[in-house]
């Protein structure tokens, strides 16, 4: 019974960090913009919260470092994006290659130092309930914002005023220009909104998955849940059930390498990797169905004549 | 509060085209005085470490070329799928799969020696980036996936093939337990261009070639037109008779062979053996390059030189100022930045509207609301 | 004309210009809207009729000029601050979502923040009273097009304008909607509000306008009263001088002509969530013949020209044959070199690609069928035998450009389309398929593409127009067909054709009903 529990625990710690980045492209693939600079935010993040925590001693402010971090970092996507209509594909890898060079170089001390971890809930008497106990309320306080966050985000999407307005801009930017919605701003803020979960995904991976800083340490979770957002149509729940498949993919075939199975690790270790393939296959090869679920203007650039 | 407003031109901006890439370098030059100052590094030392010092000599010189090589091979190939709107960021993988399927013959047969070796190598490299490239061309043509994300992956999945066969089967029996294979024969190694001189084998002339052909296909001949058709506007390459799924295949196939061509000649000629790690980055450095170059292949000789020098300037000023070597990194991501932001001035121009024109438009607001003025 | 801010007038603008790059779009226009008018605004493709009422309606900035509302200087900023002032818009080109419902479409433009299922409430009970049934619940992608400009108008109304501006919205619509439009319009009118109604179809302006303002190249030429002007005088005043009437000499004997283009049983499943699927559709069109397709835009028609041309294959080779040949597997480049050319209605990015030059243009479509000519030895291209091959087309079609080679893009709609047009008919093809050959294309473009299609037909060869524009049908079709909803009705010769008959088939009705409609009417 143990066993399980602590598989599941882990599994959701997997999960976390694909989750919160994947929601956060999510709103921004939303609103008609492709970032593919995932995977830099979130290693911006990680480096910015493990030094921010290192430096204070403090793991929630490195908490609010990756957070800044990472919706820092997106604003100069949405400056090029946005503000100068630069190519999103182009603009998102190099942001991605910028990501991964500049957090390498800002970590170089950072390397092999101890860092803080943020605690788990704990509530005496409730925590200790067997089984639900531990993993309703004995988790990591960013498992509970991912969670949280997923339900805004859908509450958000399809119950409010302005998610309606986020999504027309999807939709098309030509007619909601027409309409006086003020596109571009719109998309700033969901850029934004997505560096800032790509940040805390980050956050997560050095305050809370393995408490360090470790060059390129995000190893290609910012390509997966982009991902993650295509096999989910582009629906909230969907990326939550995702997340947390791939997260048991992850946990899975390290458990495989610990009890020793005799394929080589390698290959266990591309695992994540072949089934981001694989997924992609299975999801997008109807064709009608992923262009009826993508949003019609996403990765087009937009500049409305004055 | 400043505002961007962009106004597009009627053509596209000759002077601009041609001055894009310098304006460019020149912001990545006064943003890394910054950086180098923030550092608390003078950054006129810096940049003469940087840019000046690992092209004094003439041995330098051909370790710039040995750097240079692979970047503008990959680079001239992926100018072509990025030509025709195909977004093929895998070729770090394909670059290791050139490799192994190069490798294959020193390592496997040893003995097998003569001048047939090294062109067989050569061509085993091209067919092992191709047929590793061919996977997302065929997922995309077969079932509609992103080629992006497919690509991608698949360079995780290469980096760890290549860790596995050098830890495992074709480990260096007599090798110490390094991971890595045997050193390739005399016949499997990619000779140098002049051995007095310095180090530059013949990948850099791989290289030009490439750059030069690829050129040629690219402005002068029908596949280039096709390749500029389908990428720009696809419908009308559909009106034209071009086939959308055969273009990825080519533009995969291409990238994929010259990517793969790279990473054989890296191994069979810089390396001399096949280890853990063979590419400092080449397949995504590359993308710089190719943007850098405009596209263009004759563009992405010059864009080629300059990144490797960002590689062996991140080498010297490690060594002698002490700062991190992704330094390099950082120039080259800035660079990219710049290239883009740039680029839109080709097509654009750019209008500031500053304060004095927000509070006008904040008034005429006011205006609209006719009930909040009184009557004139 | 003196400017008199006295607020007597709902709407006064003067002097309004607006610079695109070298081009004035819009060169001190004076226009006066009173309470309770019809005001027509006429000019043809081009004159800056459409840059005029995106300045009013602010989604343009005005280089320079005044606006005045009820007497007061304003300034337009935004399409929000045009709806505060009471301006309302139902757009050419909708501005609609087509992933989105009905309801959630006029929601988007409402500020007041009302919950959607009370906004489809009144949809519904507003369109109901003005005799424009509207669903709320349905995605705009599965509406036909007169659907969409319904809603574009009741979530105009919704906002309760006291101007509401009209580009073009009859272009859409068959015969019949637009009586029933003109009714909501006149029923507008008599509650005193005031409509800015922009067309370039004169007998509905004469029909239903109070005044016209006409506007040539970017500048007022005239006001006038609509109904003491005929239509030959509107069009003098538009168009600046005659155009010429395109002649079309009757063919003889076709029925005993070879029919060059034989379409049999041609259907197609839908391709994408909002396409039309064809159904079982049978056409010949014979040598020396001009056969018009009608039909109310997105009934198939797009559908129908990529299977004729071959941009998408058909299951059964037989379903399209080109001179007695079975053409149906065969690709357009195929279909091309059995002597077929095609006209596609985008002009811009299918018809032609906007950053390539003219000479690389060409190429385009005669890479293939010209193949020894533009083509060299290896793949090389002939970079001077296309030059000097665009160069004879352009002065064969009269295409008048600012460089000797210039971009697609750069050139305007009627010249590229008589460019693109040119370069099949260089070809001589001997069956030639256009799809809305003169759309967005000045008078006089207009004029000499159809007269150069005729002319086609006449030395032998089998043309086939798709077009929306049924005066356009009538001037140059030997018989006339009409596709509703991915189905095709029997030609029907021109002599025997009216447009309440070719109405009633753009509507659904069928054939057999239409003219027991017609004959009790």
């Amino acid at each position: 019974m143990d066993i399980t529990v602590n598989i599941l625990l882990t599994i959701a710690t997997a999960a976390t960090p694909l989750l919160i980045a994947a929601i956060g492209e999510l709103v921004v693939e939303r609103s008609g913009v492709l970032n593919l600079g995932v995977e830099g935010m979130m290693i911006m993040g990680a480096v910015g919260g493990f030094g921010a925590g290192y430096l204070t001693g403090s793991p929630w402010i490195g908490l609010l470092a990756a957070i800044a971090m990472g919706a820092l970092f997106s604003l100069l996507f949405a400056v090029m994006t946005l503000s100068l209509a630069t190519n999103q594909v182009a603009t998102g890898l190099s942001l991605t290659l910028l990501g991964l060079g500049l957090s390498g170089m800002m970590g170089t001390s950072f390397v092999g130092q101890p860092g803080e971890r943020l605690p788990n809930l704990y509530i005496p008497g409730v925590t200790e309930i067997p089984v639900v106990g531990k993993l309703l309320f004995g988790q990591d306080p960013i498992f509970y914002i991912s969670i949280a966050l997923t339900a805004a985000v859908m509450w958000f999407l399809f119950k409010t005023r302005t998610g309606l307005t986020l999504r027309s801009i999807g939709d098309s930017h030509a007619s909601a220009h027409a309409l006086g919605i003020h596109v571009i701003r719109y998309r700033y803020l969901s850029v934004i909104f997505g560096g800032a979960c790509a940040g805390l995904a980050g956050g997560h991976l050095s305050l809370v998955y393995t408490p360090q800083w470790v060059e390129n340490m995000t190893a290609g979770r910012g390509w997966i849940a982009l991902a993650l957002v295509v096999f989910a149509s582009w629906r909230p729940w969907r990326v939550l059930a995702g997340a947390y498949i791939f997260g048991a993919v992850w946990i899975g075939q390290l458990h495989a390498q610990a009890f020793g199975i005799p394929v080589p690790s390698q290959m266990l270790s591309s695992l994540p990797y072949l089934a981001t393939v694989v997924v992609l296959v299975l999801i997008s090869r109807n064709k009608r169905l992923t262009m009826m679920n993508t949003p019609a203007s996403l990765g087009q650039p937009f500049v409305p004549d004055r | 509060m400043m505002r961007l407003e962009l106004v597009k031109r009627p053509q596209r901006s000759p002077l601009f085209s041609a001055l894009s890439p310098f304006i460019a370098f020149a912001l990545t030059i006064i943003a890394g005085a910054i950086m180098f100052a923030l550092l608390g590094v003078n950054p006129l030392t810096a940049f003469r470490i940087y840019f000046i010092e690992p092209i004094s000599q003439v041995w330098q010189l051909h370790e710039l070329a040995i750097k240079a090589a692979p970047l503008i091979l990959i680079a001239v190939g992926l100018s072509v799928c990025y030509k025709a709107n195909i977004w093929n960021i895998g070729a770090e993988g394909q670059f290791i799969f050139g490799a192994i399927f190069g490798s294959g013959i020193p390592v496997l047969f040893p003995q097998f020696e003569g001048p047939l070796v090294l062109p067989l190598m050569l061509l085993l490299g091209m067919v092992g980036g191709a047929a590793y490239a061919a996977i997302p061309a065929l997922l995309k043509t077969r079932f509609n996936t992103n080629e992006i994300l497919t690509s991608l992956m698949l360079v995780y999945v290469a980096q760890l093939f290549l860790d596995w066969l050098v830890r495992g089967p074709w480990r260096d029996p007599q090798g110490h337990g390094f991971p890595q294979t045997i050193q390739f024969g005399d016949s499997a190694v990619l000779p140098e261009l002049m051995p007095d001189a310095g180090r530059a084998n013949w990948g850099f002339v791989f290289a030009l070639v490439a750059a030069v052909l690829i050129w040629i296909l690219m402005s002068r001949m029908l596949k280039g037109f096709e390749v500029r058709v389908l990428g720009s506007s696809p419908r009308a390459g559909r009106f034209a008779g071009f086939r959308l799924s055969r273009m990825v295949f080519f533009a995969f196939l291409l990238s994929g062979a010259l990517a793969g061509l790279a990473g054989i000649s890296e191994v069979s000629g810089a390396i001399g053996q096949l280890q853990p790690v063979i590419s400092p980055g080449y397949g995504f450095t590359a993308i710089i390059v190719a943007f850098l170059g405009r596209l263009n292949p004759l563009g992405i000789i010059a864009a080629g030189l300059v990144l490797a020098l960002t590689y062996l300037g991140g080498e010297a000023v490690q060594s002698a100022l002490g700062i991190s070597d992704k330094v390099a990194r950082v120039f080259q991501g800035m660079l990219l930045f710049f290239v883009l932001g740039c680029d839109t001035l080709i097509h654009y121009r750019i209008r500031l509207i500053g304060l004095a024109l927000t509070k006008q438009e904040a008034a005429a607001k006011l205006d609209a609301a006719p009930k909040l003025k009184e009557a004139r | 004309m003196s400017a008199n801010h006295d607020g007597s007038n709902l709407l006064e603008v003067r002097g309004l210009t607006k610079i695109f790059g070298t081009l004035t779009a819009c060169d001190h226009i004076d226009l006066n809207i009173a309470r309770g008018e019809i005001h027509a605004l006429l000019g043809e493709n081009g004159a800056g009729k459409s840059t005029l009422v995106k300045m009013l309606f602010g989604s343009l900035e005005p280089n320079s000029g005044e606006i005045f509302w009820n007497g007061q200087a304003v300034r337009i900023t935004s399409p929000g601050a045009a709806k505060k002032l009471g301006i309302g818009m139902v757009f050419q080109h909708f501005s609609l979502f087509e992933a989105l419902t009905a309801a959630e479409n006029i929601a988007l433009s409402l500020d007041d923040g009302s919950p959607i299922s009370s906004i489809a409430a009144k949809a519904r009970a507003l369109s109901y009273s003005y005799g424009l049934p509207l669903d709320p619940e349905s995605l705009v992608g599965d509406l036909s097009v007169g659907e969409r400009q319904r809603i574009e108008i009741i979530r105009c109304l919704l906002q309760t304008p006291q101007l509401i501006i009209l580009d073009e919205p009859t272009s859409v619509l068959t015969p019949q909607e637009a009586d029933k439009l003109f009714e909501t319009l006149e029923r507008l009118r008599s509650e005193g509000k005031s409509i800015l109604y922009i067309s370039h179809r004169l007998e509905e302006v004469k029909r239903i306008c109070d005044r016209a303002t006409v506007l040539r190249h970017g500048k007022v030429v005239g006001h006038c009263n609509p109904r003491e002007e005929t239509a030959a005088s509107l069009a003098r005043m538009m168009v600046g001088n005659e155009v010429q009437a395109v002649v079309r000499a009757p063919v003889e004997g076709i029925e005993t002509a070879q029919p060059l283009l034989e379409i049999r049983g041609l259907s197609r499943k839908p391709a994408t969530p909002f396409s039309i699927p064809l159904k079982n559709i049978s056409l010949n069109v014979r040598a020396g013949e001009v056969i018009g397709i009608a039909g109310v835009a997105g009934n198939g028609q797009g559908e129908f020209f990529e299977s004729v041309s071959g941009e998408v294959l058909q299951q059964d080779a037989a379903s399209v044959r080109i001179r007695g040949k079975n053409a149906g597997s065969l690709t357009i480049t195929g279909r091309r070199l059995l002597g077929a050319a095609f006209v596609p209605e985008e002009r811009l990015g299918h018809g032609a690609a906007p950053r390539m030059k003219l000479s690389e243009n060409l190429l385009l479509s005669r890479h293939a069928t010209d193949g020894k000519a533009f083509v060299g030895t290896g793949g090389m291209v002939k970079s001077g035998a296309i030059y000097a091959a665009s160069q004879r087309i352009i002065e064969a079609m009269d295409v008048r450009k600012s460089a000797p080679d210039p971009e697609a893009a750069a050139l305007s709609g009627g010249n590229l389309q008589k460019f693109i047009v040119g370069r099949e008919l260089d070809r001589r093809p001997s069956v030639m398929v256009v799809n809305q050959p003169t759309w967005g294309v000045d008078a006089g473009a207009a004029a000499h593409i159809r007269q150069a299609l005729i002319e086609l037909s006449r030395s032998g060869s089998a043309v086939l127009v798709i077009s929306q524009d049924l005066d356009e049908l009538f001037e140059i079709s030997d018989a006339i067909a009409v596709m509703h909803n991915g189905e095709l009705s029997k030609p029907m010769p021109i002599a025997e054709a009216t447009f309440e008959k070719v109405g009633l088939l753009m509507g659904g009705a069928e054939p057999g009903h239409a003219e027991h409609t017609l004959e009790t009417a």
